[in-house]
């Protein structure tokens, strides 16, 4: 890809705090106007290579250019461009809505002549109107995150680099807090998410996941299902305990997940005949269960990755 | 014209939260005057009415006439007659009195005899002050028919020029105003920045392209005015409570005082970008706090310090306030006349403003 289609391209990107190795060269390719996700377990390093991306951390080794910037040198220069939400709610409690807005404004040094529309088309946007006067301390979860997002574009950023932003919001609030990423994507802003929820890692147009700070799979959602280079079993048993018991001592399984009664058996591919060991083992433990082949799911893709290298061997 | 409008921004979102914080709004008045009240009231040093345990072994004529011009003095409040000197020692073990005066039973011929002293009195060493007070018992006069008045003349005589009636809150009030505005200034802003650093604000504002500067001078300004209003507080009321004068320039008081406060926000300034946590800059600010207090001049008369201490004491910004403040209003100086204490303050306020911008980095690690 030509490095003028790319917002975000970054090579060998590392962190280290003291003796721990949060993010481990990193190589990342973020296109133009894409929702790219960033998907992994806790302390994994999304939040820190988020943070070495918009100049807040000098990188231990490796280099980044943003919107055909290098960072952390030039880092001043990206701040009028990029919109930053942090994972942890950072705008002002003893403010109002209107305040916090007019402040992020303000400094973002939007004229005058255009601030007041523009602040009013925000609460619009993001469903604020109500709100203006409330204290943000006082906001629940959901309107917290609306106001942050609010800020995060006032000034209409190229990129938007958001930490978590749907942490502690309903499914629905989620639907419309994606909506407006869409929407902001459509209209051209680059937009690199973190997130923990498969749904929403399934929306990405494009999806890294990183484990230990490195990058262990990195397309399109659907492409990284399509290859996990493992056989997904479907189980479903009566007894889904004493299933997965049976299932787990088998030395060729990789992972065993209980979703209610059923079962999803992650086999590698390389073992041609899962299938048919899971059976076996099942009715010689007795166990009356029915087991089919399945399709992977963004989550088998998950799991499959952040598979220890030990577990995969055993 | 950006830079400017972003450091009123800053500014303008200090005042609204200040205004929300009703804490920080009682502390703007009500240390002020509390400590006003406190020291003006409390601290005296010209001392009455202490405690005073009595064991008259002699009881003749002249021994009553000397309790009598004991309690004459009002220095000595005569509390209780013991009958030995052994309950005398136990009274003061206990603290239940100051001094005790023991008049021996032959304190009649003792008087005539100027080999001898006349009586004792015992004295609470642990408290300085009271062992200062007695001494001056010593200078009591004897009347008595029979003994010639031994009459001192004094070879010297004290002047005390600025305070004639030698009243304490004369003396304490212009160092109190170095007190306190030290005390509220440093401690507005030693919170100032860490505050929005455990509360998550910074994060994002180091986001934004808002610079160190514009951050820390915002920060600064409401409370240079509010550092003002309570010099005002202060002079006010030192004036109706304890008719403190203000006998040079009240102007030059202002412009003194301007720059001292500038000097402590900015000391403060830099602590907040130092420490971790908004406990820490407390403790920050009461580690500054006490050699200020004690080494500027403030309580101990500067030139008896120790070389060490007054290094220390020419080092803080205070020390050279209350020179300025001690200058201006008692001694109706001009700032013309003491220049090398305000261009300290002016060169310290600076070099901590830089210092605080400079150790401000807009990064995390
Ligand atoms: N300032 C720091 N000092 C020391 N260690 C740190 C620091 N910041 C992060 N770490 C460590 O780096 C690793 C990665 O942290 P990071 O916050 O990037 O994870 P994350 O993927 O964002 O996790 P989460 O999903 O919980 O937000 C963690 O092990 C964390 O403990
Ligand atoms: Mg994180």
């Amino acid at each position: 890809m030509n490095i003028d289609d790319l917002a975000i391209q970054a090579r060998g990107l590392s962190k280290d705090f003291g003796q721990l190795r949060a993010v481990d060269r990193l190589d990342l390719d973020v296109p133009r106007a894409a929702i790219y996700g960033f998907l992994g377990p806790n302390g994994s390093g999304k939040s820190t290579t988020i943070r070495m991306l918009c100049g807040l951390l000098t990188p231990t080794e490796g280099s980044a250019n943003v919107l055909g910037v290098d960072v952390p040198g030039h880092a001043g220069d990206l701040k009028p461009r990029i919109g930053y939400m942090t994972q942890r709610f950072s705008l002002f409690g003893d403010l109002t809505v209107y305040e916090n807005l007019q402040f992020i404004a303000e400094i973002y040094s939007i004229p005058v002549n255009r601030r007041a529309a523009r602040i009013e088309e925000v609460l619009e946007n993001y469903d604020l109107v109500e709100q203006r006067k409330q204290f943000a301390a006082t906001m629940s979860g959901g309107q917290r995150q609306r106001l942050a997002l609010g800020c995060a574009v006032i000034h209409k950023p190229e990129l938007l680099l958001l930490d978590e932003p749907t942490s502690a919001v309903d499914p629905q609030s989620r639907r419309d807090f994606w909506a407006n990423l869409f929407r902001l994507a459509e209209a051209g802003t680059t937009i690199l998410v973190s997130t923990h929820y498969m749904d929403e890692a399934e929306r990405c147009h494009r999806l890294a996941i990183l484990d230990h700070g490195a990058k262990v799979a990195d397309g399109p959602p659907q492409e990284l299902q399509r290859s996990t280079g493992m056989t997904i079993i479907e189980v479903l048993a009566d007894d889904p305990y004493h299933a997965q018991t049976a299932i787990s001592a088998l030395p060729v399984v990789a992972s065993v997940t209980q979703l209610g009664i059923r079962l999803r058996v992650l086999i590698p591919e390389s073992v041609g005949d899962g299938l048919e060991q899971v059976r076996k083992v099942l009715s010689d433990h007795g166990i009356d269960a029915d087991s089919r082949l399945s399709s992977a799911s963004l989550e088998d893709v998950f799991v499959a990755v952040t598979l220890d290298e030990k577990q995969v061997a055993a | 014209m950006k830079p400017l409008s972003r450091l009123m921004a800053v500014t303008r979102k200090e005042v609204r939260q200040m205004r929300r914080d009703r804490l920080t709004f009682a502390m703007i008045f009500g240390i002020p005057l509390l400590q006003i009240i406190l020291f003006g009231y409390a601290i005296n040093t010209d001392v009455r009415n202490l405690k005073t345990a009595i064991v008259d072994e002699a009881n003749t004529h002249l021994s009553r006439d000397f309790v009598a011009q004991l309690t004459a003095t009002q220095v000595t409040d005569i509390h209780v007659h013991v009958s030995t000197v052994a309950q005398l020692e136990d009274l003061l073990r206990a603290g239940e009195v100051s001094i005790g005066v023991a008049i021996p039973h032959d304190f009649d011929r003792r008087v005539a005899d100027d080999t001898r002293a006349a009586a004792h009195i015992l004295v609470d060493g642990s408290d300085p002050t009271i062992v200062g007070i007695a001494d001056g018992l010593r200078n009591l006069p004897l009347r008595f028919d029979t003994v010639m008045e031994k009459q001192r003349t004094e070879l010297i005589e004290v002047r005390p020029y600025y305070n004639p009636e030698r009243r304490t809150p004369v003396n304490i009030i212009p160092g109190l105003i170095g007190v306190i505005l030290m005390m509220t200034m440093m401690i507005f802003t030693a919170v100032a920045v860490v505050r929005e650093r455990e509360r998550g604000n910074l994060e994002l504002l180091i986001n934004t392209p808002v610079t160190s500067a514009e951050l820390m001078i915002g920060k600064v300004l409401p409370y240079i005015f509010i550092g003002l209003v309570q010099l005002a507080v202060i002079l006010i009321a030192g004036d109706l409570l304890f008719d403190v004068p203000v006998r040079g320039s009240v102007l030059d008081l202002y412009i003194a005082g301007c720059v001292y406060i500038a000097a402590n926000l900015a000391l403060g300034l830099f602590f907040s970008t130092a420490v971790s946590s908004q406990f820490q800059a407390i403790q920050l600010t009461f580690f500054m706090m006490l050699p200020s207090i004690l080494l500027s001049g403030f309580v101990f008369p500067f030139d008896g310090m120790p070389q060490i201490a007054r290094w220390i004491g020419e080092a803080l910004p205070i020390t050279h306030f209350i020179r300025l403040t001690r200058g201006i209003m008692l001694r109706e100086a001009g700032l013309g006349d003491m220049a090398a204490e305000l261009i300290f303050l002016g060169v310290f306020a600076f070099v901590a403003m830089t210092a605080a911008a400079l150790r401000f980095s807009k990064r995390l690690d």
